[in-house]
Formats: structure tokens, sequence, C-alpha cells
């Protein structure tokens, strides 16, 4: 059984101009010790879908369920999911100021999150520990810079401090939601570089969101690529770049300036608009092989090539041609 | 060189801070840009790039050095003195959100450079707002509709045909597409190119991200606090990059292709980019270079062609890198020279 299991997910939210259908029919596993990486463009649901799992969803209606070491995250009470978020579930976000409280210490936040999970851990022992996680997540002089308030710090050492609180508790999932995003390039390769190397160490799974199918190819083992609020493909990481399937997968690939020669291909056109989707396929009116059914049924996640660890939406035929890496 | 639209000539701007400090965010930048080419700007946040942009058009008043347009000094230029050129010198901004104003209606956005300048008026400048509407590929019946109701892209769309209205020579886009998804991002990066081909463009394209820099680019400057480290036609910047920050910037780009992405050299560089307020001694980039030696803190290197290069080859560094020198290994000695 996998760490965690999605099934069949469905998050929507009532507005003035409609319901806005986010996540519909959202399936996948992490498996311990992995990172699963999700990517789409902004607005695929990404962000919802690993929220509501994680209980901080608002104001939405939910179905589905969401199993994390036998506990349905889903239909878990709120106390329930306090305890996990923190001990079992680190989570870290794109902003990382909107996380850190700017009024207090750093250090001190890291030992109020320690000392709210663990009741028996002296104040002493707390604060020492904060110190080393400063250090595990490459603050340089940690033990000086512990009593420093947020804005002391620069982006990237808030994204470490964040690193830091998410693993105190050495939990056995990370959720880490575009932390990079916000990130100069060398920065970026800092983080990801420490999120890499406590993994090794303390063997967390990673749900990695991302836009970047750069920072997919550097630290996924597997890949779940989301459009309009459902899975259009999942695969092990190079099958998504070297064997892919999905129309939309292939549109977003042949997107990048790296991979393509003098003229860029775009995908046509943009997403649709979650209040009023369209029947049939969600990526049709953009995708360069749509034909007649695509517009009235919806394809469903099925094998490709016989291959149950990769799957894909799509209509086409479930074969593989061996595409040409980069 | 006669070829030479704009000349950037050792400019600095400076900016007061509450504390007394001052910001150094551009600190004696020389460049010039070459008609019909576009010139790549790259850096990480903060380095002086959006500036540099500000004082190429003279949205700034430069602190100290000059900007020359088309032969002419610019950056003494009064508001007024300024007019005629400002149709010539167009700039894109970054955020497609926050640059167009929600109340008003697309049409009359698209229509203000013809307002301002009294060019065409009622029905005329409305059929000239809708022809540049098609050129940008929007739909010219949305005329009426409000920036709120397109897409980032059709946003992004819509600062492209307001620049364009004038029929500009050099178009200075800054992040043009950064917030946007990459196929949204790859739409806008073909519309650019074909209005370069279409009217004989010249751009200065601003971006943090090497690989739209590079697609897009004849020739790029990579900034590192308010410096410029190299400049360099863009093949042989990749090719054959010389200074120590242009190599781990594009060590740390992360790959779209795994195979890549698992067997090459990665530079993690340790810290952070100092404050703009006070920059290191010598070479700026000493507190974090591999490379770095005692030499390094104590002058400051000039931009110049370093080892074999050509002339629009230069470089900032007193330890360039040779051709297949690996970084990865480097360990910095501030007390060896
Ligand atoms: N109006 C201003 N007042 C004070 N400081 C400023 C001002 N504008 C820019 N700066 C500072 O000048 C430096 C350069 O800023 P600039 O906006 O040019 O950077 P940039 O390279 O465009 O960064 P980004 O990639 O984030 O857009 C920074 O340290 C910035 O904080
Ligand atoms: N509280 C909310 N109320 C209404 N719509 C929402 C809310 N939160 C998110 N959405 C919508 O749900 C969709 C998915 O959002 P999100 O998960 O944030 O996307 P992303 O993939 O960029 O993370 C978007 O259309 C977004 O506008
Ligand atoms: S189902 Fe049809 S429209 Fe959808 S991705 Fe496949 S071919 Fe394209
Ligand atoms: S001058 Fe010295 S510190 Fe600066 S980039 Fe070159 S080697 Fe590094
Ligand atoms: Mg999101
Ligand atoms: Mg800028």
């Amino acid at each position: 059984m996998a760490l965690l299991e999605v099934r069949d997910l469905r998050v929507s939210f009532d507005t003035p101009d409609g319901t806005v259908r986010a996540v519909r029919g959202l399936s996948f596993d992490v498996e311990a010790g992995q990172t699963l990486a999700v990517v789409g463009e902004s607005g695929s649901g990404k962000s919802v879908s690993t929220q509501t799992i994680t209980g901080l969803t608002r104001g939405a209606q939910v179905s589905g369920t969401a199993f994390f070491d036998g506990t349905d995250l889903i239909s878990a009470d709120q106390s329930t999911l306090r305890r996990l978020r923190g001990a079992q579930i680190g989570m870290i976000f794109q902003d990382p100021l909107s996380s850190l409280h700017p009024h207090y210490r750093i250090g001190w936040q890291i030992v109020e999150m320690i000392r709210a999970h663990d009741t028996v851990i002296s104040k002493q022992a707390a604060r020492q520990r904060a110190a080393e996680l400063l250090t595990l997540v490459g603050i340089p002089r940690a033990s000086e810079r512990i009593d420093d308030y947020p804005h002391q710090f620069s982006g990237g050492m808030r994204q470490r401090v964040m690193i830091a609180m998410a693993m105190a508790l050495d939990p056995a999932l990370l959720i880490a939601d575009e932390p990079t995003t916000a990130l100069d390039v060398t920065v970026q390769a800092q983080v990801l570089n420490v999120m890499r190397r406590l993994q090794e160490q303390f063997g967390t799974a990673i749900i990695l969101i991302t836009h970047d199918l750069g920072v997919v190819a550097e630290m996924a083992d597997e890949v779940v690529v989301m459009y309009a609020g459902a899975v259009m493909e999942r695969a092990p990481r190079r099958d998504i770049f070297y064997r892919n399937h999905h129309p939309y997968t292939q549109g977003l690939l042949a997107s990048l300036p790296a991979r393509s020669g003098d003229r860029l291909t775009p995908i046509a056109g943009s997403p649709p608009s979650l209040i009023s989707l369209p029947a049939g396929c969600p990526f049709a009116a953009r995708c360069p092989h749509v034909f007649d059914k695509c517009r009235t049924e919806a394809p469903p996640l099925s094998d490709v090539g016989g291959d149950p660890r990769h799957q894909s939406a799509c209509w086409l035929p479930h074969t593989v041609s061996e595409a040409i890496a980069s | 060189m006669n070829d030479v639209l704009l000349k950037v000539d050792d400019v600095r701007k400076e900016f007061p801070t509450h504390s007394k400090e001052v910001v150094h965010a551009v600190d004696g930048v020389s460049l010039e840009v070459h008609k019909g080419e576009t010139l790549g700007l790259v850096g990480e946040t903060g380095c002086g790039k959006s500036t540099l942009a500000r004082c190429m058009a003279h949205l700034y008043d430069v602190t100290s050095g000059s900007v020359w347009f088309d032969g002419k000094e610019i950056s003494t230029l009064s508001r007024r003195a300024m007019r005629p050129v400002r149709r010539e010198v167009q700039v894109i901004f970054q955020d497609p959100y926050g640059s167009l104003n929600p109340r008003r209606r697309v049409g009359s956005i698209i229509g203000d450079p013809f307002a301002i300048h009294g060019i065409a008026s009622g029905l005329e400048r409305k059929k000239k707002v809708q022809e540049l509407m098609e050129l940008v590929g929007l739909n010219p019946e949305h005329y009426n509709r409000f920036p709120a109701e397109f897409s980032g892209g059709q946003r992004q769309r819509i600062g492209v045909a307001r620049a364009l209205a004038l029929r500009p020579k050099l178009v200075i886009c800054d992040e043009p597409v950064s917030a946007l998804d990459v196929s949204i991002q790859a739409q806008i990066i073909n519309l650019l190119a074909d209005l370069q081909k279409e009217f004989d463009l010249t751009y200065v394209f601003i971006s943090h991200d090497l690989s739209v820099v590079r697609h897009v680019s004849d020739r790029i400057a990579v900034m590192y606090l308010g410096k410029i480290v190299e400049l360099a036609p863009t093949h042989e910047l990749f090719g054959q990059t010389r200074h120590p920050y242009t190599r781990a910037l594009l060590s740390a780009l992360p790959v779209a292709d795994p195979d890549t992405a698992d067997s090459r050299e990665q530079i993690i560089l340790g810290g952070d980019i100092p404050a703009a307020t006070n920059p290191p001694e010598g070479c700026r980039f000493h507190t974090r270079c591999p490379k770095a030696r005692a030499d390094c803190a104590a002058g400051e290197p000039p931009l110049i062609s370093v080892l074999d290069d050509q002339q629009d080859h230069r470089t900032a560094c007193f330890h360039p890198l040779t051709i297949g020198e690996d970084m990865s290994t480097a360990v910095p000695d501030l007390k060896a020279s």
C-alpha cells in the first residue's frame, strides 16, 4: 500500500459567477520515500487538491478519499488533521513570508512548532533542535541567527526556514507547493539541493507541486500532469519526458524554449473556464489531434502500452511511440 | 559603428533609502544595442535589469553617465524634448495585471499612444486600434472589454499592441513572459519574433530565465549587482562561458531533460546575493565565487575581452574560465593570488 492514496477527489467552490469545479476526480498514489511531481499550468488545481487533502480548503464542497497511513484525511476531523499536519505531514508554500509570523523570532517559531506536537520536550532541547534544523537546511551560523526576525532573512533563507519547520518532526510526507517559484535560479538550486539531501537522509516522501518542467526533470520519481482539475497523464519521470502519450504533455514540452529550434511551438488558445467546462475531453479545444468523440465523451485515465504505472486520459490509441529525446 | 541604435555609456543609477544608505542599482554600465538585433539582459532579482531598462528609455534620470539614441544624447532631455523620442522607444512591462488600468476599456488603453501624441481620433483611432488588436492576435470585437475579462497572455498582448502603436524603432521588453505559463509564454515569444521581422524592430529583452533569453537573443549581457559581468554573442556565452557567475547561473538552470539533469555538473553557489546598498569591494562576485583569489577582493576587474576572445565577447573577471575547465571542484582561496 502506498503512503498516500488519493481516490476520485472532487473539490468545487460556489462563487457569484457559478460553481468552480477546481478538482474533478483526481486519483494518485505517493510511495514512501519517493518524490511525486504534480505539474500543470496555473489554475489547473494543483494547490486546491493538496490543500484539500490537508484540510486547508475552506468553504468548498469536497468528495473522495485520501488515505494516509490508514486514515482518510477527507473525512477526518479537524483535531486529527491538526495532529497530522506538522507531525506526519510537513508543508511548504510558495511564499515563505505568508507562513512565517513577522513579529516573532525565527527560532521561537520553530520551537513553538516543535512543542505543539511534542509535549514532553524541554524548551532548551527544542531550541537546540531548532538550531540543528537551521544548520541542516544550510543557514550559516545558525546558532547566532536563530534569534533573527523573518525580515532579516533573504527569500531563499526564509524558504529554508520553512523547510526546517516542515521537517522538524521528521514527517513521512512533505508537501511542497511551488517551493522555489519565487526564488532566483541559484537560490532555487540551493533549496532543491536541501530537499534532495533531507529526503535521502530521512526517507521523506515528497509531493512537489510545480509548473516548471525543468524542476520536474531534476527532482521527480513519478509525475502527474494536471489540466483543468484532472489528471491528463501520470508516469515515471523518464516516460513523461521520453515516451509521453497525452497531447497536453507533448504540448507543454514542445512549448519550452530549450527544446525547440528557431520557432517555438506553443499550445494554441488558453485553458477552459472551470465554471462552464465543455463536455468531453477538457483539452479538446486546444488539441491538435482532436476528433469527434473527444468533444462528446471524456476519456478515462487508462494504461499506456500495457504498463499500469503509465496512464493517459486520451482517446488516441494507447500504444507508445518512442518519443525523440530532447 | 553606425549601426548602433542605443548606446549606454558608463551609466550609474542610485536610489536613496530611509537609512541614509544608497542603493547602487546600476553601477557603471556601458553597452551598445545594434539596429535589428535582440540584446538579452539576464540576471537575478535586484541586479538592476529593470532600472537599467528605465534608464535606457529615460524613464529615470541617470545619476551619472549618458544614454544615446540614434546618435543623440537623450539622458539629459527634458520631458518635452523627449516626446518625439518616446514614440521611437517603447517599454513592455513584466506584469500584465498591474500595468493595465482595470477601469478602462482595452480599446482606449491601446489607443493611449495615439491620444497622447494627438495622432488619430474618433473612428480613425478605433480603426487603428482594431488593426493593432488583430496584429497581436486579439479579437478586434473585444474593443470594449475591460482588462479583467482577458487572460494573462491576452493582457500581455494588449501591452504589446500598445507598445507598437506608434511604430517604434526600439522596444525594451522587461520580463514580458515571466508571469505566463509556458504554453502562453511560447505564444508571446513567437508574436514578438514575428513583429520584429515585420517591422524591423530592435529589442532589449530582459528576463531572469536564461533559456528564454537564449532563445530570443543575438547577444546576451549578464548582470550581477548593478554591473555587467559578461557580454557575448549568444552561442559564445553558452559555448565559451568565461565568467564564473555565468557558469553558475547556467548550471543552476533546471533542464527539462532527465538524462541531462542526471549527468551534468552542478555548481551550488554558497550564500546569498549581497545587498545593493553595500556591494563587496573588488569583484562583486568574490563573496560567492568558487574561483575567488586574493586579487579578486582587492581590485575591480574591467569588462574586456579575455584570453583569445574577440572584441565582441567581454568578461569582467581576473581568472576567466578556459574552455572545458571544470568549476564544480573549484574552491575559493582569498589568501592565494
Ligand atoms: N525606486 C527605487 N528606490 C529604491 N531602490 C530601488 C528602486 N528601484 C529599484 N531599486 C533597487 O535597485 C536594485 C535593482 O532593482 P531592479 O528593479 O532594477 O532589479 P531587477 O534586476 O529588475 O530585478 P527583478 O528581476 O526582481 O525584476 C534593487 O536593489 C532594488 O531594490
Ligand atoms: N476559494 C476559492 N474560491 C473559488 N475558486 C477557487 C478558490 N480557490 C481556488 N479556486 C479556483 O480553483 C482553480 C484551481 O486553483 P489552484 O489549485 O490554486 O490552481 P494551481 O494549479 O495554479 O495551484 C482555479 O480556477 C482557481 O481560481
Ligand atoms: S481525447 Fe482527443 S482532444 Fe483530448 S487529448 Fe486526446 S486526442 Fe486530444
Ligand atoms: S574576478 Fe575573481 S571573484 Fe570575480 S568572478 Fe573572477 S575569479 Fe571570481
Ligand atoms: Mg498554486
Ligand atoms: Mg525587474
